[in-house]
């Protein structure tokens, strides 16, 4: 009748490859490409400039509230740069850069976020599920998904993102559960950035990191620096690997902060000082990227002057493009989508639209 | 064709649709090896294998939340929750995702499940096992909500709903899963969801239930004919939402009058929607004014008390008398 420490099957590790400075630490370095490192980088900055642009339309009251992703590149691309196209992704909201990566028009976060449906429109040949804005709900579908490729013996993997706030919600557990009990291919990718709105992340959970959670579900958890994105990719990548071997679900903790805003609604200096954020500035993940890259030879500052003006272009051609299709939005469309057929008590109700507009119309052109 | 119960209706049609159909799949708490708490699954298992009927973790939210991934993926997951009354832990992921996927992907996933779960009092349950609350459900745009009457509704309702392309919540009468036996076909027979079906003709006034309310209801009818020589016509409403009210507006035409019948409590409660259809459609037509029979807005009593909360063939008398001495 000992008492006796018990043996867990996993442990909880910490990773970090590249550091703030930009030194790489050469035994843990991954091996990639020169063509997959600038392609990286490249996306990375346009994702920053985008954000930036996002944020200047909303300014302009060109677009509605919108959540920005400053600081939290090399989390989302570390990690949706493992996957493959057929692959499928659930997210929250907060993960602008993953989804365009994954191939999203880059006008569909201006439609959506100027108000029109249209901008969640998820094309062809996309498995990703449209932004999830309900906290913590979108685990589930991907160990859902998960759930069905292995049924299917389909070799696919299912990624999904989700904050440190998250992790505080039912749903997490449950997602986390399921996902160990069926042994179901997902990769959950918590991007801790540290504050939930105005509530930090001490205040969320008592436990010293995010990723022994994994341990309470059976799985192996994973703290990652979610602001070196050579770390955030050797860790997906194992875990995708992992999965697509029927080696089961793994939790991914990127180690990050949010440098911007919750929402374009919300004023952080209620909450949080100025010398925090400073202190992540300088733990930037581009400019340390861009480092490494200088020092592989792969960039200049020339060649990046060069892309920052090519991103710029791009930009504008995309929020023109998004723009013109913002214009008089039919109000009868918003009875689409909501069954495959519609019942006849919907009917009624759009025709009673149609109706009043017609009517609107009429006394608009005799008046 | 065979008697059956509606346990064995049940389980027929999804052995049926499993057996074509490998979409099809089961998940719920109990459902695999126990075949469910009800029976509703049972020997499933044996016939489709746990990687099929899958008895799950006990976690509502995480089964629906799990069978969107699925759906959307693909596959045509029945759910099972055990009692209606567990089933708001269910109800964010419903409302949030399974009715709202179809339109924020703009038609490219949709979400074809079904949730069974047992509803409504009688049976001399626990607290939280005798609701009857599918006006929840019925609120929720996107969302189809089914509740047959009889074994055999209960079958072709089933089918039609684990092949509806849309997320349908599908209430079993518990208290009828073993309280008659009918004819069940044994071939095919499917149902279209969201037409009432008339299942009396009659003249002197229109009386709308549906569920557990339809056996009391009919009994109710069959007394007054005897006794006051009255002829009801009886529609059995069968999907709660959406349902098209063309048949029932009609009857009230004709007849002047209606009641409605459900162990909902009254206020919102289905019957306030057929009413307000009814005025909409029939009001010139009205002899007076249309009665309810309802459960009321209180927390159901445990079960010393259930009979006062339930609905009877009594009430649903009264209420006719009343409608007709105007």
């Amino acid at each position: 009748m000992p008492r006796k420490e018990i043996e867990l099957p996993y442990r909880t590790e910490y990773l970090s490859i590249l550091d703030e400075k930009g030194n790489v630490d050469a035994e843990l370095e991954p091996s990639l490409s020169d063509e997959l490192l600038l392609k990286l980088h490249r996306a990375m900055l346009s994702g920053r400039r985008f954000d930036e642009r996002m944020l200047n339309l909303q300014r302009q009251g060109r677009i509605g509230t919108f959540p920005p992703i400053k600081g939290q590149e090399a989390s989302q691309l570390g990690a949706v740069a493992t996957l493959e196209k057929e692959d499928w992704m659930t997210v929250a909201f907060r993960e602008t850069l993953a989804e365009i990566w994954r191939g999203k028009p880059m006008e569909s976060f201006i439609l959506y976020y100027g108000g029109f449906d249209e901008g969640s429109l998820v094309q062809e040949g996309r498995n990703d599920f449209p932004i999830s804005i309900a906290v913590g709900s979108q685990m589930l579908h991907a160990v859902g998904i998960g759930m069905a490729m292995k049924y299917r013996k389909h070799p696919q993997v299912a990624m999904t993102f989700f904050g440190d706030g998250a992790t505080s919600e039912g749903d997490f557990h449950e997602a986390l559960n399921f996902a160990g009990v069926f042994q179901a291919p997902v990769i959950f990718i918590c991007q801790n950035n540290q504050w939930a709105i105005s509530i930090p992340r001490a205040k969320q959970t008592n436990a010293l990191t995010l990723a022994q959670k994994a341990l309470a579900h059976g799985m192996p958890g994973i703290q990652v620096d979610g602001n070196d994105i050579l770390a955030v990719y050797t860790a997906a990548k194992e875990a995708v690997d992992r999965a697509r071997s029927g080696g089961g679900p793994t939790l991914i903790e990127c180690y990050t902060y949010r440098l911007s805003l919750h929402t374009t609604a919300d004023d952080p200096t209620k909450y949080r000082n100025e010398e925090e954020v400073k202190k992540w500035e300088a733990k930037d993940p581009i400019s340390r990227f861009q480092v490494y890259l200088s020092n592989k030879s792969l960039l200049t500052d020339e060649g990046i002057a060069a892309l920052e003006e090519e991103i710029a272009t791009e930009i504008q051609t995309v929020v023109d493009l998004a723009e013109k299709q913002m214009k008089n939005p039919d109000p009868v469309e918003m009875f689409d989508h909501i069954f495959a057929e519609m019942p006849p008590s919907l009917k009624l109700q759009k025709d009673e639209v149609i109706r009043n507009l017609s009517l609107a119309k009429k006394e608009a052109n005799n008046g | 064709m065979a008697k059956m119960t509606m346990v064995q209706a049940l389980n027929l049609a999804m052995q049926q649709e499993m057996e074509k159909d490998d979409r099809v799949i089961i998940m719920g708490e109990d459902v695999a090896v126990d075949g469910g708490v009800f029976r509703v699954t049972d020997k499933l298992i044996t016939q489709f294998g746990e990687e099929r009927v899958i008895d799950t973790p006990l976690a509502e939210s995480g089964i629906i939340g799990t069978a969107i991934g699925m759906a959307a993926y693909g596959l045509h997951p029945i759910l099972e929750i055990q009692f209606s009354g567990f089933s708001y832990y269910i109800f964010h992921q419903l409302e949030a995702h399974a009715s709202r996927l179809r339109h924020r992907s703009r038609g490219r996933f949709h979400v074809p499940l079904v949730v069974r779960a047992p509803y409504g009092g009688g049976v001399r349950a626990l607290e939280h096992h005798s609701e009857s609350r599918e006006i929840y459900y019925a609120h929720t745009p996107g969302v189809k909500m089914v509740i047959p009457s009889g074994p055999r509704n209960a079958r072709a309702l089933l089918i039609s709903a684990i092949r509806d392309p849309d997320p349908v919540v599908f209430f079993e009468p518990k208290a009828l899963y073993r309280a008659f036996r009918e004819e069940v076909p044994e071939e095919e027979e499917v149902m279209e969801i969201g037409v009432p079906q008339k299942v009396r003709e009659g003249s002197d006034v229109t009386i709308i239930s549906y569920g557990a309310m339809m056996p009391v209801t009919l009994e109710a009818v069959e007394e007054l004919q005897e006794s006051d020589q009255v002829d009801a016509e009886v529609f059995d409403l069968l999907t709660i939402s959406p349902f098209d009210d063309t048949a029932i507006a009609e009857s009230v035409q004709k007849t002047g009058r209606a009641v409605i019948v459900h162990e909902a409590p009254r206020s919102f409660g289905p019957a306030a929607e057929i009413i307000a259809r009814l005025i909409e459609k029939s009001f010139y037509y009205l002899e007076a004014p249309i009665e309810r029979v309802t459960g009321y807005d209180i927390v159901y009593p445990l079960f010393a008390r259930e009979n006062a909360y339930m609905p009877d063939v009594e009430r649903v008398k009264q209420a006719v008398r009343k409608t007709l001495a105007v």
